[in-house]
């Protein structure tokens, strides 16, 4: 199965786009007042390898369309992997006959018609790459061999993997929205474990891109993972103390997440957010800006309109440190009485401000104190913003690196680390939606021995 | 209509006019001159679940997914392809593709087998059908007037009912011929409590192989609701957390998550084929203390971890991993099995029809010992009593694993003391069971909510323990 040419695309964008309207007709037919859908298609191609050799060829291809019907304010809703004229109508039978039992919601509705979009701008998310399985193996094995070369206490290795992913999705409503475009993926990584007497360690580096061209090499993404593998040989522990704690760029974005989480409309409105009634307050030092650019071209998260229809827009999440709009779709907005902000299925591409320090700056800036590197599991609380996860990193002395850390916890409450960001570095140096530089933050609790 | 092949037959190939002789073809295709295995995974899942909110049933969801994924093993070598027309040009054209992996050879030719005598493990029930739908908003609806019933400080009340009939076909180039129905069901309830203005959540729930209606025996349903306002209450007068290494006094049932993390992951078949494992080549040495045994076990009636078949048609077993300390065995599927000289313990599990299957657990749990419960908690002078967990997360290659307590309390003299804010828990996988100092006598098993993420998978899972003392475990709070 080939990655779908260009010429396709156009004919399956139409079919597509059909495959929506006879949804919506069919649940007219069935008497729904009113009715989404969205369907999307994609395909695509993974290998991976692993010591020099394939270890596995994936070929991919999905298939998806999810239509929800509402008869005045009770609503249901079904979905199906299989796009065939009987299972769209198999579908919106399932979401009335759901209906049918659901209760009145004066919110369950579709947006207004004005916020919807009219126009779907072309952000430049589209290119295929036309990489067959050969070059793929070629491309994994030089990646995976430049991590294997880089240190002889590299001594093993879970691989590297690059995909190609192409899709479509197009999404419509019966008031008269309908949009779609398609997208492209592309990504490359590898993990590989060192050794350092008995104790074995593993990291990994990626990078992703909308086009091929924008992908970081195989060589570099190799010598990344390995650089990281070996500064990670030797870990201690420490003792259970306070200290400030500088969250490298990449888990920085971490914390950007449990921000988007306590600022949900549906977190605020069950009010089960540590940021309840916060809106217009300050919840970080002035210097903090946070913004949204869904617009961005090329942009890992870019999206020119929400999961409700409604055109994404540029915004300002937090302004000199003050906390400027929740991040709301057209159910949460009506639950709380605010007009939608564009953001059914979430932000798209998300930054911080960047400050002055580079990383050495900023080690420097917090001189002795601890560098996350990695953290682990889920122990961040949404309602009260009791934060503790295991992590691992580097303990820092008159801003130099020591040594490597592991099996510790950090701890302390979202509310306060927020409050307690020191700087933000211009270190961003990870893919993806999200752009921030590390965050040091002033004081947080490590348990350890 | 209770045999699962002809179930499978009926509701998968029948309609898609899927014949035996273009199975055998399929089969053919993909298992050309230098391929070592082959199989075909067919599946039609169904999937309805009911959300209340706000004291009304606020969404409902139906979904239909179906297709099938086709494989070609060669050496270590995986071609995979994957399919969710089921019509057979569809499928030629995913099995062309699947056997690319193995360059040189030639179309081979396959017949598939006998099914084998099945084992009832739960029914091959369809659990939607189960209960009419105003049935399920109605137990919805009283799971909330419940919660809302037991504490004026209940402000909101989030629950959630689940049911999927899974119907699995597979066929390789081995003879395998096997079908699963498998039913699953789950009731969640999130409860926020609010007093003084400070918010606390609490979460129960439970779930089985079974149809809806064992939310309705013994009050089950309504037993989440208390449990989930109890915790909300709870935590509504917890300080913070200790932070240290300390005697750590885990609770029956739940808190098996530890041996999911800490010791599970890391004995999975593929893992310790790389070499990746902390656990790689320990099999014989002494891992944990004596009296420590711990299976994993497909086999439990009705559990949601369970299985009749794992996903390659392999039937499950109960298989001992630690035994009174010792290192013992690992679990596998197929392809691991084979490339480590052994046999699949039937642990081939995977998501879906759209993934590969790899080495998982179903249900991990540790016998009991002897020790009564109280006498366990007695016997700490300082230390932390761990009840309730959200997730974990381990580090298979350095053996760190983490899991985070959502309800715990101190131990002073030997007493339980006040409830503590949750906080996450670190420890050494290889070595965190050889400071297990005391076994309870009160083996328990989860309720049946679990689910278990590897490599972008998600699986049903069970977990389950006794009563545990661990004389040194690193605790996450704030408190020093």
């Amino acid at each position: 199965m080939p990655i779908l040419t260009t010429e396709d695309t156009a004919e399956r964008l139409t079919r597509l786009q059909e495959i929506i309207e006879d949804m919506l007709k069919e649940a007219k037919r069935q008497g729904a007042s009113d009715a989404e859908a969205s369907v999307g298609s994609s395909a695509g191609l993974e290998v991976a390898v692993r010591l020099g050799e394939v270890e596995t060829v994936e070929h991919t291809r999905d298939n998806g369309l999810s239509v929800t019907v509402y008869f005045g304010h009770s609503k249901g809703s079904a979905s199906t992997s299989d796009l065939s004229p009987g299972a769209i109508r198999d579908a919106v039978s399932a979401a009335c006959a759901i209906a049918a039992h659901t209760q009145e919601d004066r919110c369950a509705h579709l947006a207004e018609a004005e916020l919807m979009a009219t126009e779907v701008p072309d952000l430049d998310l589209y290119h295929p790459w036309s990489i067959g399985v050969d070059e793929a193996i070629e491309l994994a094995v030089s990646c995976e061999d430049a991590a294997r070369a880089y240190d002889t206490r590299i001594v093993n290795s879970e691989g590297a993997s690059l995909s190609t992913h192409f899709g479509i999705h197009i999404a419509g409503n019966s008031r008269g929205f309908i949009g779609g475009y398609p997208t492209t993926r592309h990504g490359l990584n590898c993990a590989v474990i060192g050794q350092d007497g008995d104790a074995m360690q593993r990291d990994f580096w990626w990078t992703t891109a909308r086009c091929a061209a924008d992908l970081d090499t195989a060589r570099s993404v190799g010598e990344r993972a390995a650089a990281r593998t070996v500064a990670r040989l030797g870990g201690r522990r420490l003792d259970t103390r306070e200290a400030p704690v500088m969250f490298r760029a990449e888990v920085a974005t971490g914390l950007l997440r449990s921000l988007l989480g306590a600022i949900s409309g549906s977190s605020i409105y069950r009010r089960s957010s540590f940021l309840l009634d916060r809106l217009g307050e300050r919840i970080f030092p002035e210097f903090v800006r946070i913004h949204e650019e869904p617009h961005l071209r090329r942009g890992l998260s870019s999206a020119p309109f929400d999961g409700d229809g409604v055109a994404t827009r540029a915004k300002d999440l937090v302004r000199d440190g003050i906390l400027q709009t929740y991040v709301l779709d057209t159910y949460s907005g009506c639950r709380l009485g605010m007009p939608t902000t564009g953001n059914a299925g979430g932000v798209r591409n998300l930054r911080i401000e960047m400050g002055e320090l580079d990383r050495a700056g900023m080690l420097r800036e917090m001189g002795t104190g601890l560098l996350v590197t990695e953290l682990m599991g889920h122990g961040v609380n949404n309602v009260t913003g009791d934060y503790s996860r295991g992590a691992s990193g580097f303990w820092v002395e008159n801003g130099e690196i020591q040594y490597p850390v592991e099996e510790i916890t950090i701890a302390g409450n979202l509310k306060d680390m927020f409050a307690g960001l020191v700087a933000v570095g211009n270190d961003c140096d990870f893919p993806g939606g999200t752009r921030t530089g590390s965050w040091l933050i002033d004081r947080m609790t490590i348990a350890g021995e | 209509m209770t045999d699962p092949i002809v179930i499978a037959r009926e509701s998968i190939l029948e309609p898609a006019g899927l014949l035996d002789r273009d199975l055998d073809r399929l089969l053919g295709t993909l298992a050309s001159s230098s391929v070592d295995a082959a199989d075909i995974y067919f599946q039609s899942s169904r999937l309805q679940s009911w959300v209340l909110e706000d004291g009304i049933i606020k969404d409902g969801n139906f979904s239909i997914e179906q297709g099938a994924g086709l494989r070609a093993i060669s050496g270590e070598k995986t071609g995979f392809a994957y399919s969710d027309e089921l019509q057979f040009p569809a499928l030629a054209q995913a099995a062309e593709a699947a056997r690319a992996i193995a360059r040189a050879g030639q179309s081979g030719s396959a017949k598939i087998g006998q099914a084998l005598a099945e084992r009832r493990l739960y029914e091959p029930l369809n659990p939607i059908a189960s209960l009419s739908d105003p049935d399920k908003v109605a137990l919805l609806q009283r799971v909330d007037a419940e919660a809302r019933r037991i504490d004026p400080r209940v402000r909101e009340v989030v629950a959630s009912l689940v049911a999927v009939q899974d119907t699995v076909l597979v066929l390789a180039d081995d003879g395998t011929l096997a079908a699963d129905v498998r039913p699953l069901v789950r009731l969640s309830v999130n409860v926020i409590a609010e007093e003084a203005g400070r918010r606390e959540q609490g979460s129960s729930g439970g779930g089985a192989r079974a149809d809806l209606g064992y939310f309705l025996i013994e009050d089950r349903a309504l037993t989440f609701a208390r449990e989930a306002v109890r915790l909300a209450l709870t935590n509504l007068e917890a300080g913070d957390a200790p932070a240290g290494a300390m005697t750590v006094v885990l609770g029956a049932g739940w808190p098996g998550v530890l041996l999911h993390e800490a010791i599970g992951h890391g004995l999975e078949g593929d893992f310790n084929r790389k070499g990746s494992s902390a656990f790689s080549g320990r099999i014989g040495q002494r891992v944990a203390a004596p009296g420590v045994t711990v299976v994993d076990d497909g086999t439990l009636p009705g559990r949601r971890g369970s299985l009749n078949m794992d996903d390659e048609g392999t039937v499950t077993q109960n298989t001992v991993l630690i035994e009174d300390g010792i290192l013992r065995g690992y679990m596998q599927d197929k392809l691991n099995a084979r490339l480590t000289g052994t046999r699949s313990t039937g642990n081939g599990r995977r998501e879906s029809y759209a993934h590969l299957p790899m080495p998982r657990m179903t249900n991990t749990y540790m016998l009991a010992g002897e020790r009564d419960p109280e006498e366990i908690i007695a016997s700490v002078d300082k230390g932390l009593y761990a009840v309730n967990f959200g997730g974990g997360q381990v580090d298979i290659t350095s053996g760190k694993f983490v899991f985070s307590a959502s309800e715990a309390y101190l131990i002073e003299n030997g007493r339980i003391g006040r409830p503590v804010k949750g906080a996450t828990l670190i420890g050494n996988g290889p070595d965190v069971l050889t400071r297990v100092s005391m076994i309870g006598n009160d083996l328990k098993l989860d309720e049946g909510v679990g689910t278990c993420g590897k490599e972008g998978q998600s699986v049903p899972v069970g977990v389950g323990q006794p009563t545990l003392r661990i004389d040194s475990l690193t605790v996450g709070g704030t408190s020093q």
